[in-house]
């Protein structure tokens, strides 16, 4: 645990961890919501926001792509609301017809333009770069209290800690009215809550979230922590801050497991190079929800002996 | 342009032309095994089932070359995927039945999960064997850049194939799809007509995986469906006019990527089936956006040419802009707001209607006669004329 990992694993793990709170936390009322899968829509329209971007802007610096990324996410977020709405179609299959088309729009558009010469493509859109937001300034831990050193930190971790840290403080401010929304919609509305605004604002939390954190660590993490940790929390309890609570242990042990698993994990079997950190903090993740789904205490429905 | 009329025509090479009924049959195949799904309300399923077939590529190449043999044979790709997207499917279900949690929640799960192994697979390989995994990426997005004639000929088949299994199995499945409760007291096994549904879903995934990709295939299952639902009420309907709408768009798109360098096929099939979708949610009759305003419009013509008929009996002055521009498009009253000779007597008919269904919800008590009054209906659409005569009698005994 010397001057090499914090040059080369502190970062990485700390912005993974960071991701996946940020995704987890709003994941919680989604999944609560049964919109699990808006993650899973947001981050395959944030490819053709952030390919426009590109070709509008003709750079592949961080704010454009941010933007489009984010004005994507919300185009797609309307889109579903009025598929839904004007065709009167069921919520999923109005995602499906959404994020799909808007995605091979996205794929038609980057081999159209000639985008070869940037480091602009979907396998990089899927995995992110994980790997390559090192710390190269680094000499040690030493180098934490190094105002020079720290100067040189990855932009992406202050930003993702940012990203993070908001969500969190917005989850907090509006925890009452997200719980009552979550659990029972008409309650709240009875209560005049204004409800359809509350999931206005949930889905762009968590847009949000998941646009900070695909242009770090890509889509892959994006989706997975979204549902991952908040369904192995789930059923592991009944209550919703104590949920919460789990949802964040797992989604900040998935980022790290997963990480030195990845990076350290087939050098202890003897290969050579290492393998994707983005879908080994995934794999980890399932594992946990896997675990979750065969020990969890609350893993059954109510009224249902348990392993029933 | 002239080399899409061309690979319309299948006039652009053996292999172009045999890709282009491939993605027809497999377009006709998604979008009839898909509105099975979409009429069982599990659309998102094959989202599930299309990234997890990811990990069994990885899974079949690994294994390929560890015995020897080149990796890349389609046949055995395509075998490794269609067993790790069955144990997805298997593990959405073991999920949601032995956990609370709800099915999207299982579909995200084990699409995120299934995706991140299969990538990490994929590094493995390329880290095993510099350059031989080189079109493995194409299962990511499809390509039919590269594809061989056996390729070519696995997709045609294999579609063909589907195409057969979904004709045989169409009363079934139908019925399962669209109520599953009276297929049940049909005495159809509703849950192994359920398994045949995935197992076909799956089936036109692994085929498509090739051409359009894991990604995009979902699509493909999605799409067809969702837009032959604007165009028909009925299950069966539904069905065979998704298919059509796939084949479509996959014969089309096909021969459009066939006719330009740049044009990937996966992307332009779905951006086709997207196009029809649009077309459908904006023009099809009865359940289309454009159908809607429409009927709106007439609905408001209606109201404003009664109510301004009815002031017109009155002799009330008519200040309401659109009801103005009603009466005088049909002549009904003159510029200085005095009815014609037609607008006197279509606003006393109307009025004397008005009078008679008055006393008729005085003095009748069969409010479901009576209920249908919305001040449009005309009364003889509701009553005989022996009940009319009887109301006008009341109304002379009134005044």
């Amino acid at each position: 645990m010397g001057a090499e990992f914090v040059q080369f694993s502190l970062t990485p793990i700390l912005i993974g961890m960071f991701a996946a709170m940020a995704c987890a936390l709003p994941g919680n009322f989604l999944i609560l919501r049964r919109q699990a899968l808006i993650g899973d829509a947001i981050s395959h329209v944030v490819l053709p926001g952030i390919v426009v971007a590109f070709l509008i802007t003709g750079t592949v610096t961080t704010w454009p792509m941010l933007l489009g990324a984010a004005g994507a996410a919300l185009v797609a977020v309307v889109l579903i609301e009025a598929v839904r709405r004007l065709g009167r179609i069921e919520p999923g299959a109005a995602m499906g017809v959404v994020f799909t088309s808007l995605f091979a729009g996205g794929v038609l558009l980057l081999e159209q333009t000639d985008t070869s010469a940037v480091h602009l493509d979907v396998e990089h859109a899927l995995m992110g770069n994980l790997e390559q937001l090192i710390w190269l300034r680094a000499d040690g831990w030493g180098s934490l209290l190094d105002p020079e050193a720290l100067r040189h930190l990855p932009p992406e971790l202050p930003r993702m800690a940012l990203v993070a840290g908001i969500i969190a403080v917005l989850t907090a401010v509006f925890w009452r009215p997200l719980k009552l929304s979550s659990f029972d919609e008409g309650f709240a509305r009875t209560l005049g809550m204004p409800v359809t605004v509350i999931g206005l604002g949930l889905v762009t939390a968590a847009a949000a979230a998941a646009v900070a954190a695909f242009d770090a660590v890509g889509s892959i993490i994006v989706i997975a922590m979204f549902i991952c940790p908040p369904a192995a929390a789930r059923l592991m309890t009944n209550r919703l801050g104590r949920q919460v609570a789990w949802s964040l242990l797992f989604a900040c042990l998935s980022a790290i497991i997963g990480y030195v698993l990845a990076g350290y994990g087939p050098i202890w079997i003897g290969a050579r190079s290492s393998v994707s950190a983005a879908g080994m903090v995934a794999v980890v993740s399932g594992i946990f929800l896997a675990l979750a789904c065969v020990f969890g205490p609350a893993r059954s429905r109510v009224g249902v002996a348990a392993g029933g | 342009m002239a080399t899409f009329f061309d690979a319309l025509l299948l006039q652009v090479g053996y292999n172009a032309a045999l890709v282009a009924i491939g993605a027809a049959l497999l377009g006709f195949a998604a979008g009839a095994g898909g509105s099975f799904l979409f009429l069982r309300k599990r659309a998102l399923v094959s989202d599930a089932v299309a990234h997890a077939t990811l990990p069994g590529v990885g899974l079949a190449f690994i294994v390929m070359v560890a015995l020897g043999g080149d990796g890349r044979s389609l046949p055995g790709l395509l075998i490794g995927s269609a067993i790790s997207a069955w144990l997805g499917l298997l593990a959405v279900e073991w999920i949601v039945r032995r956990t609370r949690l709800s099915e999207d929640a299982a579909i995200g799960a084990i699409l995120s999960v299934f995706f991140g192994l299969g990538v990490v697979l994929l590094t493995v390989i390329q880290s095993m064997s510099q350059g031989r995994q080189a079109g493995l990426e194409g299962f990511l997005l499809g390509s039919t850049a590269g594809m061989l004639f056996q390729d070519a000929m696995l997709i045609a088949g294999g579609g063909a194939l589907v195409v057969a299994l979904i004709w045989a199995l169409r009363r079934p499945m139908t019925m399962v799809a669209f109520d599953p409760g009276f297929a049940a007291a049909s005495g159809v096994d509703v849950r192994r007509i359920d398994l045949a549904m995935m197992g076909l879903v799956l089936a036109v995934t692994v085929i498509g995986l090739k051409l359009v990709g894991l990604i995009l295939i979902v699509a493909l299952l999605i799409i067809p469906p969702v837009t032959a639902r604007f165009w028909s009420e009925r299950a069966e309907a539904v069905v065979w006019a998704a298919g059509i709408i796939g084949a479509v768009s996959g014969y089309v798109g096909a021969a459009l990527s066939a006719s330009a360098p740049a044009l990937p096929t996966g992307p332009i099939i779905v951006l086709i089936s997207a196009a029809l979708f649009v077309l459908s949610l904006l023009l099809a009759p009865s359940r289309g956006v454009l159908a809607a305003v429409l009927a709106r419009r007439a609905f408001q013509t209606r109201v404003h040419r009664r109510q301004g008929l009815l002031a017109l009996s009155r002799a009330e002055p008519i200040h309401d802009p659109l009801t103005v521009k009603i009466l005088r498009r049909e002549q009904l009253m003159r510029a200085d707001g005095v009815a014609t000779d037609a607008g006197r007597s279509a606003g006393e008919r109307i009025s004397r209607d008005e009078q008679r269904w008055s006393i008729a919800r005085q003095q009748h008590l069969d409010t479901a006669l009576t209920g249908r009054y919305d001040g449009l209906t005309p009364i003889e659409d509701v009553f005989t004329a022996d009940e009319i005569a009887h109301f006008d009698a009341a109304l002379l005994r009134s005044t």
